[in-house]
């Protein structure tokens, strides 16, 4: 697989369907491993990270769900290649950053990846669609489990997995919920639901994970306990929440429905308009609008445009996507232009 | 509306900050926000949180010795990671122990580990041959709650939990 391939390949989870798929995006666990006897990356030295870098690598060759997938070295890509990857949810931002023997592994479906030397040697990442976060770890453990009879993993039995920073020692475990909450936007109760979640312990955040501003109307939502509990109770500690915010959700769109019905439709109809005509647009706008488009189609209100569609509009119309499709750099003006042309093209085909 | 911080331009990007539980909105344009975001990550990037808190834990009167305390593996010292938030390597934990276990209570609320563990995957076959003492777990749980040590019961519950859900899960 080369990086090229990717652009015209639905990732597994922009399919759009599985459990609750008209609220939650998609289901991501993520676990951070380390060697034993080899220091953390940011503190190793470069023939350290070279043989954690050879070691993992050549373990995870091993591993049979892992058997169909590319290693990527991050210092042999291009910026475009790798915030593309950014934009696929394929690897962190921090790992676009000081390249050197870092790499990710990503399999033919794109829902695993594997970030080597990332702030942990191992960040191992599956991501499904829709609401399905103990399908995710039954697959993530499964591979861990493999890649735990392969590599002399940093374990302490009382503080669990270690890890370079201690908020993620014990499970090294992170399980993320991406939510559309567009009603409890419009409705303004989303502040009270934020509040919530942060009282819990919980932490929300934007579309691209650590460090990003949640935008428009999606939310990931994700634990920050790592120690002290099993995996299977920090999973099921989620899902109760989740479960709660998809029930509001979900409530808040029936009243908007019975109450305002003619402006959910008018604002509906409003942003798909835009969409189908526009000649300039920005991302940002791109995504406020995609967002009420996908609204519309989760009510039934648009039944000519399917969820995966929307999905991977989402995607495409990110900066690398638009300038890998052209195979030029564009400037963020000429991409504006771009953007619109692509959507534009993708709608009225329809 | 307006921006928040230079107040000429349009707001285009809406924040919410949480801090201390309060939360706190912010309308800004674009370019202030990138400031913003540049800023907030210098003032309050997580390694700095970290510091503050593990030098909360830090006992004043062994000041000296807590600074000075160095990973024989990686070379760390506790200053560094004081400094940086972040520890050298897997040694560090049994290093810094003493430090690092309150530390990691205040952050999870816990500091022991309950979720799966390499070395069992290493041996399974054996450890599930002898069906791992289940009924032993349920002797250790009744004696806990009997003697009100429930931190400890909460954990066995857990343990027993999960060990059934496997034994489930196999047969």
């Amino acid at each position: 697989m080369q990086i090229n391939d990717l652009i015209n390949h639905t990732s597994e989870w922009l399919k759009g369907t599985g459990p609750n798929s008209d609220v939650v995006i998609s289901s991501r666990i993520r676990l951070a491993r380390n060697l034993n006897k080899f220091p953390f990356p940011h503190w190793a030295s470069k023939p350290q990270l070279n043989a954690v870098l050879d070691k993992t690598s050549q373990a995870m060759e091993k591993v049979d769900a892992l058997k169909s997938s590319t290693l990527f070295v991050l210092a042999s890509l291009d910026s475009i290649d790798k915030q593309l990857l950014v934009e696929r949810h394929l690897m962190s931002i921090e790992h676009t950053q000081k390249t050197e023997q870092k790499a990710v592994l990503i399999n033919d479906e794109e829902n695993i990846s594997v970030m080597i030397n990332e702030e942990d040697h191992l960040r191992i990442q599956l991501m499904q669609s829709g609401f399905n976060l103990f399908e995710a770890w039954e697959i993530i453990n499964g591979i861990d489990d493999a890649l735990a009879k392969l590599l002399d993993y940093a374990y302490l039995d009382d503080f669990g997995y270690l890890t370079a920073c201690p908020t993620n020692t014990g499970t090294g475990m992170r399980g993320s919920v991406m939510l559309h909450l567009p009603a409890l936007v419009m409705s303004r109760q989303i502040e009270r639901v934020l509040a919530a979640i942060a009282k819990l312990s919980f932490t929300t955040r934007g579309l691209y994970g650590e460090g990003t501003q949640a935008s428009g109307n999606f939310f990931q939502i994700s634990n920050q306990v790592s120690l002290g509990h099993s995996e299977n109770e920090i999973i099921e500690n989620i899902n109760g929440l989740i479960r709660q915010i998809i029930e509001q959700e979900t409530q808040a769109r029936e009243i908007m429905l019975a109450k305002s019905k003619e402006i959910l439709e008018d604002r509906v109809g409003r942003s798909l308009g835009i969409l189908k005509s526009a000649r300039i647009i920005t991302s940002q706008e791109t995504i406020e609008l995609l967002s009420m488009v996908r609204l519309g189609s989760d009510l039934g209100m648009i039944k000519d445009i399917d969820r995966r569609t929307i999905n991977e509009l989402f995607i495409i119309t990110q900066p690398a996507h638009l300038q890998k499709l052209e195979n030029v750099k564009l400037s963020s003006d000429q991409r504006d232009l771009k953007r619109a042309e692509l959507i534009r093209k993708k709608l009225n085909l329809l | 509306m307006l921006c928040d911080i230079c107040g000429k331009n349009p707001a285009t990007v809406h924040l919410t900050e949480i801090i201390d539980e309060q939360m706190n909105e912010l309308h800004l344009c674009e370019d202030c926000a990138r400031n913003k975001s540049a800023a907030m990550e210098q003032q309050f990037g997580l390694s700095d949180l970290l510091a503050g808190m593990a030098d909360f834990e830090k006992p004043s009167s062994k000041e000296e010795e807590v600074v000075t305390v160095k990973c024989p593996s990686c070379g760390l010292t506790y200053a560094d990671f004081k400094k940086i938030g972040r520890l050298g390597c897997g040694d560090c934990y049994n290093t810094f122990r003493k430090y690092l276990a309150p530390l990691l209570k205040r952050i999870h609320g816990s500091n022991q580990h309950i979720g799966k563990n390499p070395a069992k995957i290493k041996t399974s076959a054996r450890v599930y041959k002898k069906k791992s003492g289940l009924p032993e777990l349920k002797n250790q749980l009744q004696k806990a709650i009997s003697e009100e040590a429930f931190e400890e019961a909460a954990r066995l519950r857990d343990q027993i939990k999960e060990l059934e859900a496997k034994q489930e899960k196999e047969s």
